[in-house]
């Protein structure tokens, strides 16, 4: 049996939880840092440095895990290298050395990035595509501890530890389901123990004492999810089925770069205290193509938030911001769009929050308006604009003086869209550098 | 029968890829999940959601967990180009759970969805 622990599932995550991991005794700590936006944010990166492009908490993470690995033979897989794994690398075999660690051995998994298939729309910042397993399950067969890829596709992570250890074949559609059905459920770390719980979340949240979700898996794939004992937060049948089906689409089709998973046959039995057995799913051959994104610049944005106090808050700040966007129209400045927003009374909800039959005045409504243009100085310009607001205002306003300041100047926008690619493409530029301190 | 919101009978969670948002209900019976799998509609929840979704709405069915997906697409504003605060739908799910249906007394009584937070359940 084979224990895998979930030691990141978004950028920018405490590193305690990722110590949780190593704490917990398995043999494999994983560690999603990569989303669709958080790529872009590492494209703009690469672009002021061409030596980043990475997940730069790395190197943090690096100094926990290298112990783990020469104590307790624990081995690391991450995708932190993000847009740039060969620059991770080289970083992370210098940090290794810095630190005096010999005999560890540290691998890069790298693909270039595939051709721009919309070659005429707005210049290209940068595309990428989501590999599969195999390079991970190489870089293992020749001893790595430590394992940097690039966008290797978040389930693609968790996989790649089983194929390395178990040798399933590469159309074992069945075992590669069940490998990636666990990858999914661990990849969001702790989603799959009680985080984002629709049900009784006030018994599953304590931050003093976290839980990251492991995987018990056997060589048939059966796995059994579960967490460290005294953590809080819970594995139930109603925890994992909530992230069971997390952001999948059609569950009977859930496209990876290695299998198409069919979620509709996982069978979950809860064995209680807090293990749960992921059992019976299904796979079908893999696609021919892999998922690719397009990074382009998509303009400029900014945006202003301000609290307005009882009575007719939510009035107040309508006509606020309504006067804000008539000012900038009668100014000439061209914005490509609006967005109007009161926290209070419907910022998330919308037209799903009833709207007649309210009775009671709210307290305070806060009102956020937030602004696209085609190019810095027009994003500029409105913002520029909220200066007015101050003391000409209706009565009641708080905070707007403070939060122009800390918000700083508009930031630019990346526009994404997916594209397919030819598998063979993206997976014929695959390298896999092995670099032992 | 009585009229009840979807908080009071089930979970649910949401997400996002793009500019499609990805939400899934839960029941806890299959008397429950039969009842929502009838009057839970495509054609509701794109109602229910109006204008904050301009595309289609497509619903999956996944009895093994006793699931009810809901695919929507144009429902975040532009996806990557999104000015919204919630670009990622993660709380569509939330605001969905405010439809209501009609459902049986037995069905309504036996939900332990019903519980509050300033009233939790003993534990144990």
């Amino acid at each position: 049996m084979i224990r895998i622990g979930a030691g990141q599932g978004v950028y920018g995550e405490s590193i305690d939880l990722f110590r949780a991991a190593f704490d917990a005794g398995v043999d494999y700590v994983v560690c999603d840092s990569l989303a669709e936006t958080t790529c872009g944010m590492l494209v703009l990166d690469q672009r002021g440095d061409e030596t980043a492009g990475w997940a730069p908490d790395l190197l943090a993470r690096l100094d926990v895990a290298l112990p783990a690995a020469v104590a307790a033979g624990t081995r690391w897989v991450t995708n932190a290298g993000g847009v740039n794994p060969v620059a991770a690398h080289q970083r992370a075999v210098a940090r290794a050395r810095e630190q005096g660690f010999r005999g560890v051995k540290i691998a890069a998994v790298v693909h270039d990035p595939p051709p721009d298939p919309f070659a005429d729309d707005a210049p290209v910042l940068a595309t990428l595509a989501y590999a599969g397993a195999a390079g991970i399950v190489e870089a293992l067969d020749r001893d790595a501890d430590v394992v940097i890829a690039g966008r290797v596709a978040d389930a693609a992570l968790f996989l790649a530890p089983l194929v390395h250890e178990y040798r399933w074949a590469w159309d074992d559609w069945g075992r590669l389901a069940a490998g990636s059905t666990v990858g999914h459920l661990l990849e969001c770390s702790g989603q799959c123990t009680g985080g984002t719980y629709s049900g009784d979340w006030w018994n599953t949240v304590d931050f003093r004492r976290p839980g990251p979700p492991i995987a018990e898996v056997e060589p048939n794939g059966d796995a059994v999810i579960t967490k460290p004992e005294g953590t809080s937060g819970r594995v139930s049948f109603d925890t994992v089925r909530e992230q069971l089906l997390y952001e999948v689409h059609d569950p009977t089709t859930y496209l990876t770069p290695d299998v198409v998973v069919d979620l509709a046959s996982a069978e979950l039995v809860d064995q209680s205290n807090d293990r749960v057995l992921v059992t019976g799913v299904r796979g079908a051959p893999r696609t021919d193509t892999l998922k690719g994104l397009r990074y382009s610049v998509g303009g400029y944005t900014a945006e202003v938030t301000l609290t307005f106090a009882w009575p007719d808050a939510e009035a107040k700040c309508r006509h606020v911001l309504r006067s804000l966007r008539a000012t900038a129209l009668d100014a000439g400045v061209g914005v490509a769009e609006w967005c109007e927003e009161y926290f209070g009374v419907s910022g998330f909800g919308g037209p799903t929050v009833p709207s007649d039959g309210r009775t009671v005045d709210p307290p305070e409504v806060t009102g956020r308006l937030a602004w696209r243009t085609d190019t810095m100085a027009d994003a500029v310009a409105v913002q520029r604009l909220v200066g007015r607001i101050g003391l000409f205002s209706p009565p009641g306003l708080q905070g707007i003086g403070r939060r122009v300041r800390e918000r700083g100047g508009p930031v630019p926008m990346l526009r994404l869209e997916p594209f397919l690619v030819d598998r063979e493409i993206v997976e014929s530029t695959r390298r896999v550098i092995v670099e032992e301190v | 029968m009585a009229d009840v919101m979807l908080r009071d009978v089930c979970g649910v969670r949401s997400g996002d890829k793009g500019d499609v948002s990805d939400l899934t209900l839960f029941a806890d019976d299959r008397e429950t999940y039969d009842l929502l799998v009838e009057q839970v509609t495509p054609g509701r929840v794109a109602a229910h959601f109006g204008a904050l979704v301009v595309g289609p709405v497509e619903r999956y069915l996944v009895p093994n967990v006793l699931a009810i997906k809901f695919v929507m697409h144009g429902a975040l504003g532009g996806g990557s180009m999104s000015l919204r605060s919630d670009t990622q739908g993660k709380t569509h799910g939330l605001s969905l759970l405010r439809l209501r249906v009609d459902l049986p007394h037995d069905v309504i009584a036996r939900s332990t969805r019903r519980a509050r937070p300033d009233s939790p359940p003993e534990a144990g």
